[in-house]
């Protein structure tokens, strides 16, 4: 267990000194402005994301390109409960973050439930084929949601007038703002940034379901189906439950992440969740190494950062130049991303079965 | 293979079915709006679709050889049309024609080296990687193109200013009279002929290319087995750079026909859209198949057109449904190949 304890301590250590840096614990020390503070809850979104999308382009071996889908279906559904069905605006603080989280796991739920209607059709396509069906359906949720003007007057011509004004509320091309905000525990001179916590809390679990999967039966269902779909079949593996599972859960994380993605952007629009931010996610994914989870958390992780750090450094202007052009050198000296299917000690498998693949 | 294939048999039963849902549409369309707005759409969705089938002849050339999907090419389109605006505008002078055939010209040839340079960069390293690092490269390449092009000159030290395109529009050079034949209700300009018509002798030369010179029997060995094409003494190297330097010469022309039809480049990112809707347009027809991309570009471009003139919202989804239904019923793409499974 020693790895074990040893990762934990590294994880509070971290979450500690980010909230010193961040001038929460009483001490004003303010190294890291709210701004950055931000981009780091921003980073921890995309390490959930990432995470669910490795489980189905890197362990599970299949193509899905339309993971902003499921992120603009998680915040959404976030950010429509939280203000109009559960306004949690209204709650006092205990009872204000058992409201959020139970909203983001039911959004997390819509997400992955839709991702098992989106995982159905992998049966049918491979490759390439699955990846333009995984586009179109993110591009179809984001058309829905620019429809929703459309969509309320349909609704409310049957009669539902409450859940038309839901729908008329999310804004559809007008984007959607002014939802609640959630207090942070203030305890003495200790101030505790609840939406901050959420988010690390959530990575940490995140990490530690995806890799206990991975080393589970599951798990190796996945490889093998990555490996060898035929040989799988023949070896009693149910291809088509690990795909669909795949789905699902990579459906659930992305949802949750676009949930705490809603409130820490406080603004959403449907344009967010275009092509070009799935495309992210294939960045981050294969610039870290597919199926490594290490790789899903460095490479978000550093990539989020990086366009931060090349704005202090003077590269204002050219931080989106600089940013692929990294990219690309990344991919030319290690092909198969930073950490290939490589991991960090803690997150290994103690009994020391390394999949063959 | 898939490559320059022919359509397969099964393919005749589905095109029934499709045919029928199609008649049936423009059944609807026809009752509903008149036969004079049916055929103005029609037109105007043949033209989108030259641009569109050309974009995607370059999608599906790459693919076809290399097996990657070059999400970069939308971006080679959007430095073609910039291209052949510049030299159009720089060429105006010595006449209308003069300019429009130096402009394709020019166009086609900057944006074919582009494309060799990106290919020995950026795919050539990593050919015999896992697939997934040249696709993370192409995604890398689409976002330099469009960030770097985007730069605004001031900011740029001096050789590259010359370079860059700027944030803001630019209005593309009126390279031909543009003069309207009406007929009844509906019009036709000579944008429409000309894009047709250019977009139709491109495919022909193309298809000439590669069914009868030597380069092009490389690319369809090449194709069909690259180990295979290396035994036969074919230098692979340099017919994957040719594939390149074709499709995104091909990009280029069509990036000056939507110049030249929309009169307006609004961004280095407005390569996008189009670029989109000509991958959907290359898996719609079959990736890797060229008649395919073809048939796919035309679908692609008349169904934005019809649905656009329904209700603007309406262009986006479309043809997302489209793709959807198709690949629920054709997995392979409407003339793609159904591959079998081996048990």
């Amino acid at each position: 267990m020693a790895a074990g304890s040893l990762a934990l301590t590294g994880v509070v250590l971290l979450y500690t000194t980010i909230l010193f840096l961040h001038g929460n614990l009483g001490f004003p020390v303010g190294l890291l402005s709210d701004y950055y503070f931000q981009v780091l809850m921003l980073a921890g979104i995309n390490i959930i994301v990432t995470i669910g999308l490795n489980l189905i382009n890197g362990f599970a071996g299949q193509f899905s390109i339309g993971q902003a889908g499921f992120m603009a279906i998680g915040a959404y559904v976030t950010a429509m409960l939280a203000t109009f069905v559960i306004p949690i605006g209204m709650f006092s603080l205990p009872t204000q973050i058992v409201a959020f989280i139970g909203i983001v796991l039911v959004a997390g739920c819509a997400a992955g439930l839709v991702g098992y209607l989106v995982g159905l059709p992998s049966l049918r396509l491979k490759g390439d084929y699955l990846a333009i069906a995984t586009l179109a359906f993110g591009e179809v949720v984001r058309s829905v949601v620019r429809a929703s003007d459309e969509i309320s007057a349909a609704i409310a011509g049957l009669g539902l007038t409450t859940l038309a004004a839901h729908i008329e509320g999310i804004g559809g091309p007008r984007g959607f703002g002014g939802f609640p905000q959630l207090a942070d525990l203030v305890i003495g001179p200790v101030r505790i940034p609840t939406l901050f916590t959420l988010i690390f809390t959530s990575v940490v679990l995140s990490v530690v379901l995806v890799r206990n999967l991975v080393y589970s039966s599951y798990g190796r269902a996945w490889l093998s189906v990555r490996s060898n779909e035929l040989a799988a079949e023949i070896m009693g593996v149910n291809s088509t439950r690990a795909k669909v599972l795949a789905f699902i859960l990579s459906g659930f994380l992305a949802g949750v992440g676009g949930g705490y993605f809603a409130f820490v952007i406080r603004f959403l629009h449907p344009d967010s969740f275009s092509f070009l931010k799935s495309i992210e996610y294939l960045i981050f994914l294969y610039a870290g190494g597919a199926a490594s989870l290490s790789g899903s958390i460095v490479a978000p992780g550093a990539l989020t950062i990086l366009p931060e750090f090349l704005r202090v450094a003077g590269f204002d202007q050219w931080r989106l130049v600089v940013y692929p052009i990294l990219l690309i050198s990344i991919m030319l000296w290690r092909p198969s991303g930073l950490m290939g299917d490589r991991e960090f000690r803690f997150l290994e498998n103690r009994r020391g079965v390394r999949d063959a693949s | 293979m898939p490559l320059f294939g022919q359509a397969s048999r099964s393919a005749a039963s589905w095109s029934i079915l499709f045919g029928l849902v199609g008649l049936l549409s423009v059944w609807w369309y026809v009752s509903e709006f008149g036969g004079a707005a049916f055929l103005q759409q029609l037109i105007n969705g043949l033209q989108r679709g030259s641009i569109y089938a050309l974009i995607a002849l370059g999608f599906t050339m790459v693919y076809g050889i290399v097996k990657l999907i070059n999400f970069a090419h939308g971006d080679i389109f959007m430095f073609g049309a910039y291209v052949a605006c510049f030299a159009g505008a720089a060429l105006l002078g010595s006449g209308h024609w003069v300019a429009f055939v130096g402009a394709i010209a020019i166009a086609m040839a900057l944006t074919a080296l582009l494309g060799v340079v990106i290919e020995r960069v950026a795919y050539r390293p990593l050919r015999d990687r896992p697939r997934f690092s040249a696709l993370t490269t192409a995604m890398g390449v689409s976002l330099l193109l469009e960030n770097f092009f985007s730069l605004p000159p001031s900011t740029v030290p001096f050789p590259l200013n010359h370079l860059v395109f700027g944030p803001n529009y630019i209005s593309f050079p009126a390279l031909v009279e543009v003069e309207y034949y009406s007929f009844g209700a509906v019009y036709v300009t000579t944008m429409h002929i000309l894009d047709f018509v250019l977009a139709i002798a491109l495919m022909v030369l193309l298809h000439v290319f590669i069914k009868h010179t030597i380069t092009g029997k490389a690319m369809r060995a090449v194709a069909f087995s690259m180990d295979g094409a290396k035994l036969m003494g074919i230098n692979v190297d340099r017919t994957i750079a040719i594939t390149f330097a074709v499709g995104s010469a091909l990009g280029a022309a069509s990036g000056l026909m939507y110049g030249m039809t929309y009169g307006i480049l609004a961004s280095p990112y407005f390569g996008i859209f189009p670029g989109l809707q000509a991958f959907i347009a290359a898996v719609l027809g079959g990736i890797g198949n060229i008649p395919g991309a073809v048939l796919g570009g035309f679908l692609m471009g008349a169904s934005e057109t019809f649905a656009t003139s329904i209700d603007s919202n309406l262009a986006y989804m479309t043809s997302f449904v489209i793709l959807i239904i198709v690949l629920l019923f054709r997995p392979s793409g409407l003339l793609g190949k159904l591959q079998r499974e081996k048990v």
